[in-house]
This record gives C-alpha cells, structure tokens and sequence, in this order.
C-alpha cells in the first residue's frame, strides 16, 4: 500500500514538473480549511478540469484521479495577493551604450523632460493600460509567488499615477490570457510626491495629486455626460473629444487610494467619497489609529505586508521620532485590530518578492495578533470579494476554480513548507530551496535586474 | 477599557466643553483696552463675560491668573505649518487647482510648537514658485483634531499670488531642487509673471461667460453639452466675484503698484499684500486700494529685491492708514510672534495695544475674522493666551493656550508629561534593538 502511494506520488511529481496536466486529483485524508464552508480534519478534495468537482469527507475518488495523501497537509484555498505586479515582466534593460555613454556617463544630448502645462496634459496617465494584456507566464518571478503560496494576484500596472486597469490573474498559465482570472478590477492611483513642486513636471506635490485626480474624475463625469447628450443630439453640439485616458477611468469599477498614516487615512477617506466611486485604501500601516474611521467608513483595506523597519544604513547617531518608532512596532497590529472590527481586508506583496520574506511578513501579522483562520481568511476569501470574485476564488467549494496551496503543517508555522499549489487544476510542487530564508549576509531574495524570461 | 476612556475624553475634551474662567488677571484686550485684576468667562466656546469677579459656573475650569496676563490668541497671516508633501506645487505657472485644504496634516508637531506660543490660528498658504500658487485655508490649531476640525468655521478662503524673483526662475530648471534637465517654465521675468496674472484673470472671465451662456441655453430648453468644470478657473472666478482673498507674495514697490493695477484692471482685489517690504513706499496707494500689509518685523536682505527694506515698514504703514500684520512664514517664528510685535515699538514707537494688534486684531482683519477672534470681546471666541510676564517682555512664557475655551496647551502638564514621553520612547527604542539582534546570528 505504502509503496503504491510512493509510485502514484513519483508518477505524479515527475507530471508536475514537466507540467502535465491529470484529468482529476484528488487530495485525500487532508486537513481541509475550505474558508467558506466546515473544515475538514480528514477531508477530500477532487478537483477536475481546473474547478473543484467535490470536497468533503466522504468524497469517493474516481478511478482516473491522481492521488495526494493528505496525511500531514492542510489544503486552503490559493493564497491571493491583493495588489501586486506578479505576472508583469520587469522592462528589459536599456541597450548598451544607449541609455549610457562611455564611463556611465549620461548622455550629452539628453533631452529635457518635456514640462506638462497641466492636468489637460493628462501627465502618468496610463489609466486604459490593462494589466490583462501585460501578464505573462515568463515572469520570473512567478516561481518565488507560487513557493509562497499565492496561486492568484491582483495585479495592477505598477507606473505613473494612475496605473492602469488592474487583473486578478493566476500565478500559471501557458499564456498571458490564460492568467486572467477577472478584469477589469479597478484602477490602482499611486501619488508620485517630489522634488518639492520646483523643476518636474506637473503634479510634483501631494497637493498636486490630489487636484489632479480630483480634474480627472470631474472630466470623467463630464465626458459620460457630454457623449450621452451628443448621442441624442449631434446637430448644434460640437463633438466631445475622444480621451483614451477617461475611458479607461469609466470602466474600472473601484479605484485603489494610498495612505499610510492616520491622517493619510482621514484624508483618503474623505477623497475617495468625495470622487463617488467604489473605493478601496491600500497601505494602512497606522491604521492602529484609524480603526472606528475605517470601520465607520465601511471601506475594504489592503494591507501592505512591507511592514516599516529601522532604515538599513541609518545614522546610529539618528534619534527615530517616537511615532516612527510606535509605527515601527505596532503596524503588525493592524490586521488582528482590523479582523475584530469586522473590517474587510487584505494583504499585498508590496514589492516583497522572495517566498521566506512574505512568509516572515504575513507570520509577523499573526504574533501581533491576527488569528489563523483570520489571516487565511484575508488571504483568501476577503481579498476574493473585496475584488467581486468570490464566487468563483477564496474557498474551497464545489465548482469553484481550483486554486489550492497546500502545506506540510499548517501555514505560518516556522517549520511548515509550501508542498504544492494547484492552479487552475494544474500541480506545481514549489522548490523548497525557494523557501529557504536567504542568509543573513547576501542580499536578501532580490531578484536580478531586469531579469526577463 | 479604553472605550471608557474614550468616553471620559469625549465628555471632558469636546470642542466646546467646560466653561473656563480666568481670574483676576491683567486683560489685554487689545482693542478694549487693559483691565487689571479682571476676569474673563468663557461659556460654550465663546467668550460670555470680561468683567471682575465674575462666579463661574458649576464645573468650569477655573484658572487662577494672578500676576499674569492673558492676551488673544495669536494669528499668523502667513504660514506654512502643517503641509504634507510639499509646500509648492511650482511646475506650472498657475497652479490654482491644488488645494491647501487637501494636505493639512493635523498630526504635525509644530501645531503644538505653536501653541506654545500662544498661536491659535494660522492662515496657511501655498509657496511662492509660481505667479499664482494654490488655493490657501485658514486654520485653527485644534491639536488633536482632525484636519477638518481644524478649519477655521466660516474663514474665507484664499489664494496665494507671487510676484518677483521666485516666480520669475523659471521653475527652477537648474538648482539642487530639480532632479534632472526640466524645460523651463514660463516666466522668466516680472513682465511675464504680470502677464500670467492678466492671462488666467482673461481665461477665468470667458470661464465665467461660458457657464452663462450653458445656463442660458439650459433655461430656453436647449440640450447644450455643459462646459468641462475647471479645478483652476474656478477659485480665480470665485476671485472676481469676492468669493476668495488674493494673498499677495511681493517685495518691491513698482510691482506692488504693478499688481494693484492688474487687479483694478481684472475687477478684483487684493486682500493682503504679503512680505511688502517696500510697502513703506507704496503704502497711500496700498491704502487706497483696500489691501492689508502683512510683514516680517525686522529681517531682510536675503536676496536682492529684498534690499531696500526697513524695520519702520510696519509702524509706517499703519501710520499711513494700512491695516498691517506681523507673520512668521516659518515653524520656527510662529512660536514667538508676540515678540516680533514688540520690535513695532522699538522700531516706529507703536503703542502696546498697536504692538500687539500687530498679531491679533490685525490679521484677523485681514483674514475677515475680527468678528470672531483678535481680540478679548464678548461674543468672540474663546482663544485665549496666559502668559508669565507682558508678552512683550522678552523674558515672557506662554502657560496656557486654549481655543473655543478648550485647553490646548498647559506648560506645567508638558514638562511633567516629559520624563514619561522619554520612558516610553526608550522601551520603544530598546524593543527594537532587542528584536534587531534576534535576528542577526
């Protein structure tokens, strides 16, 4: 008998590594963390062209299943990251001697950055880009994800202020369009503050920002309103100017607002019902302070796994300010403080991208506080709705995509691994090298610059 | 727990809680005179009674300011506290769609500096890098509040205006503040920041027929498509129709006039001129125009049309018949304006209460809000300031500072909350090490 699994399991990891895909696994004897339904000590899941076909504890095992035992596995369902750029390749470096000149010197015929007079100007304005077009399975980085356990991710366009339509993609596919789960999903808005106003381009303030996403959607309104009276009246109106980038606002159906700390949070509240669309805040790491507010405000949050740290290299003779410090220690705290206010939310990568780093992030999380099954919760179910995408992502239910990662222990556990993630039916067995934590002396899980696949 | 805390703080620390009376005490009241041994009741925020021995209602704070002196709360007509993520918005000419109001960040620890110099209300504007900056807000330093608890309640807001050389540099294309070669931005001279005025002023008034001739057409049943809402137009056509003051950046006189000129041209009027260091020449026709004079006491030469100034401009302002204020245009000033108010009697021989109009009445003038603050009046707010010694002594402290009759800064209880403060920020501090070395092997 127990040589018989051997064999399945050999069988079935030789499949998985050449990608081959089994017309049904079964996953059997397993600890069963459906999120939205009872958990299972000893449960089944069946899965089948790429849905969940059964799960339960009785759940008879078709001939031409592969098999997993389950002893020792918890199966939840795929881990999503809620804002990430997992799917979107890095650009490809610059051509050499293009970009830079003999010695790493610029270029002396570099061309001023064209100053932008306005918001008419439309400046980091990619708002019709769509993150669906851009995912590719030949991110390198997919490998790194999916040793973490995330299957899915809400993958957003990660340039200029408005971002671009964002994707919920899975983290597998032999093409781009296979990945994409749902889109659009919302524009991502990202406020590029610097330089202190003097000598870029328009917005270079925070103030600036604000006013000009505040035109944006005042333009937007403006341009729905102009093209449906045109429609009904062409003759003694002078057509409405076609605005690529406002079409691409009026079909997102949520926007994304940063903000960080407490008043950034107030200030995002108030702007994002001021602009009367869906809206979900990202960031939150002071969101200690913010807790009635975001409760009262009834908005999603995601909450950013890059939790702040001491700056590398800081001054030792540097005295942090006592609210730096708090943020420091307390932004772990959020999403335990979040949960039991009944708070939607989320987690997001945030440019973390190596699988013992986001999984020392999200076990940070749960010691200040989140429960388990809330912090499963968040990464599943919560960030599946929050998205408008639970019913088809975030349990483990019948006829749901199957998208599962399954651990040897229970996730969170210092010494539990990743053993596999199923996407879309598929298996990956992650490297367990990939879940090693970098030594301390190297550079830690930074992938290498531009690395395009 | 903590909820029971948060509802003793919420009953004890509502804007307009507790009575408050200050008792037998020297009054500055600035415009009504000095009362010694007078008391002053504050009651539902605003001030009920200034009188002696007054009685104060059952659970007022009663504070006991014998020897001491109690003054207004200090205003500040120019300010840059409590931005977030910059002052300025330069890369355009005109920058009249950004707001002020959208980047008050009431955590910033220079509203509680302020405080502690007697400061309770700040007109906070935008930078001077463009001909017309961003739309600017007045405040009232509620620390602890959020930032629209600490808009000042019926405070006209404005907009900030800049002339001469840091408008006239172009966006900065080559300094240490711009990261990379930048095009250069219009203008480049005092000329052209005129014309930027005129420009917008010409393009705010079609603005403004544009959404007539809409409504117009709306009226006789047409279908037309509705002019698109301009975030820049719409503060300078709320300019034109005396909805908005014009804070005004300026030092020499030719421009001052230059500008007095375009807005007289345009239908519109200036409310402050600000900095004005030449306005000691100008200052009938600063008079004349209507505008008040906002300057710095005793400081300038710190770039060339910065020059020919004098420490007499105030004093000689006011003598001229122009409503003049001191500010600070700095976190670090604003905590000692009562002092900069004295140099106007060193300096062109003002009277005390002239002195300390300088930071109170004044501004609120300025800043139309002398029906509400500036002074110590019934009726008006309860902004109140004690102080150890006559503020315009140099050796003067501030003890207490409230707002709306709520306390919002107590000397004593700052120096003895220190040690704790330094206590919990070393746990904080050694947390972090501890945690540090945990993880490096």
């Amino acid at each position: 008998m127990k040589r018989r699994f051997g064999l399945i399991l050999a069988v079935l990891l030789a499949a998985a590594l050449r990608g081959e895909v089994p017309s049904a696994i079964a996953i059997q004897g397993a600890h069963v963390v459906a999120v939205h339904g009872p958990e299972l000590a000893h449960g089944t899941v069946l899965i089948r062209n790429g849905l969940i076909e059964a799960v339960g504890e009785n759940v008879p095992v078709p001939g031409d299943a592969w098999v997993i035992n389950g002893a020792g596995l918890t199966v939840y369902p795929g881990f999503i990251d809620a804002l990430g750029t997992w799917g979107i390749p890095a650009p490809a470096p610059p051509a050499p001697g293009r970009a830079a000149g003999a010695g790493g010197t610029p270029p002396a015929t570099a061309q001023p950055e064209p100053r932008v007079r306005g918001p008419e100007d439309r400046p980091q304005t990619y708002a019709y880009e769509r993150a669906a077009d851009l995912v590719s399975p030949s991110d390198s980085r997919l490998e790194a994800a999916r040793a973490a356990g995330f299957t899915t991710s809400a993958t957003f366009p990660n340039r200029g202020i408005i971002e671009g339509l964002g994707a919920l993609v899975d983290l597998a596919g032999e093409r781009g369009r296979d990945m994409v789960v749902a889109q659009p999903i919302g524009e991502q808005i990202i406020f590029r503050v610097g330089g202190g106003g003097f000598g870029r381009s328009f917005p270079a303030s925070l103030m600036g920002n604000i006013a000009y996403v505040r035109q944006l959607y005042l333009d937007e309104a403006n341009y729905r309103e102009a093209r449906q009276i045109y429609a009904k009246n062409p003759a003694g109106n002078r057509r409405p100017e076609y605005d690529h980038a406002l079409e691409g606002l009026s079909e997102a159906p949520r926007i994304l607002l940063p903000a960080q700390e407490s008043q950034q949070i107030d200030r995002i509240l108030r702007f994002g019902r001021e602009l009367k669309v869906p809206f979900v805040v990202y960031g939150a790491h002071e969101g200690y302070r913010s807790i009635d507010e975001l409760k009262q405000a009834n908005v999603p949050v995601l909450v950013s796994l890059k939790w702040p740290e001491k700056p590398k290299n800081a001054d030792p003779a540097d005295i942090p300010n006592e609210r730096d410090l708090e943020m420091r220690e307390r932004a772990p705290e959020v999403p335990g403080l979040l949960a039991k206010s009944g708070i939607a939310f989320g987690f997001y990568s945030d440019g973390i991208e190596s699988a013992p780093d986001l999984k020392k992030a999200l076990k940070k999380a749960v010691d200040a506080g989140l429960t388990r099954p809330d912090a499963i919760k968040a990464l599943t179910w919560n960030t599946a709705e929050i998205y408008g995408a639970a019913d088809r992502l975030g349990s483990i239910e019948k006829g749901k995509i199957a998208n599962l990662t399954v651990t040897r222990g229970e996730a969170f556990d210092d010494k539990s691994t990743v053993e596999y993630v199923i996407i879309d039916g598929k298996l990956f067995e992650p490297s367990k090298e990939l879940q090693k934590p970098a030594p301390p002396t190297g550079p830690q899980g930074k992938p290498a610059e531009g690395e395009v696949n | 727990m903590r909820r029971a805390f948060l509802i003793l703080w919420a009953a004890a620390g509502s804007l307009f809680g507790q009575a408050l009376l200050v008792r037998n005490t020297t009054v500055l009241t600035v415009t009504k005179g000095t009362i010694t041994n007078g008391d002053v009741l504050v009651e539902n925020g605003r001030i009920a009674a200034v009188g002696k021995n007054l009685s104060a209602p059952s659970g007022a704070q009663i504070v006991d300011g014998t020897g001491k002196f109690l003054m207004p709360g200090i205003i500040d007509c120019h300010s840059h506290t409590a931005i977030e993520g910059g002052v300025n918005e330069g890369t355009v000419s005109d920058s009249s769609m950004v707001n002020i109001r959208d980047v008050i960040n009431p955590t910033d620890i220079n509203i509680y500096r302020g405080l502690a110099g007697g400061l309770t209300v700040s007109n906070v504007l935008h930078g001077s890098a463009n001909a017309i900056g961003g739309q600017t807000i007045v405040i009232k330093l509620r620390w602890g509040k959020t930032a629209e608890e600490m808009l000042f309640e019926g405070a006209k807001p404005g907009i900030k205006f800049a002339l001469g050389e840091n408008p006239k540099r172009q966006g900065y294309p080559s300094s240490f503040f711009s990261q990379g070669p930048a095009e250069r931005r219009y203008p480049g001279t005092r000329m052209g920041v005129e014309q930027v005025i005129r420009d917008s002023f010409i393009e705010a008034r079609n603005y403004q027929a544009d959404w007539k001739e809409y409504r117009d057409r709306v009226a006789r049943g047409e279908h037309p498509i509705p002019p698109r809402k301009d975030l820049r137009l719409e503060p300078l056509v709320e300019v034109l129709e005396g909805k908005r003051y014009v804070h005004a950046h300026c030092y020499r006189s030719d421009e001052i006039l230059m500008l007095l000129r375009v807005a007289d041209e345009m239908g519109f009027k200036i409310r402050t001129l600000q900095h004005v260091l030449e306005g000691y020449k100008v200052a009938d026709e600063i008079a004349r125009h209507g505008a008040g004079a906002s300057t710095f006491s005793d400081w300038w030469s710190y770039k060339i049309e910065a020059y020919d100034a004098t420490p007499y401009n105030a004093a000689i302002m006011t003598r001229k018949g122009v409503v003049v204020s001191l500010n600070s245009d700095s976190d670090e000033l604003q905590r000692h304006l009562n002092l900069e108010a004295a140099k106007t009697m060193r300096y062109g021989g003002l009277s005390e209460d002239e002195a300390l109009a300088m930071v109170t009445i004044n501004p609120a003038k300025q800043l139309g809000i002398d029906d509400k603050v500036g002074s110590i009046e019934v009726g008006k707010s309860g902004d109140l300031v004690l102080f150890d010694r006559h503020p315009l002594d140099n050796y003067s402290k501030v003890l207490k500072t409230w707002i709306d009759g709520h306390e919002y800064f107590d000397r004593d209880k700052d120096l003895s909350e220190r040690t704790e403060f330094a206590r919990k920020k070393k746990e904080l501090m050694d947390k972090e090490k501890a945690a540090a070395k945990e993880v490096t092997p």
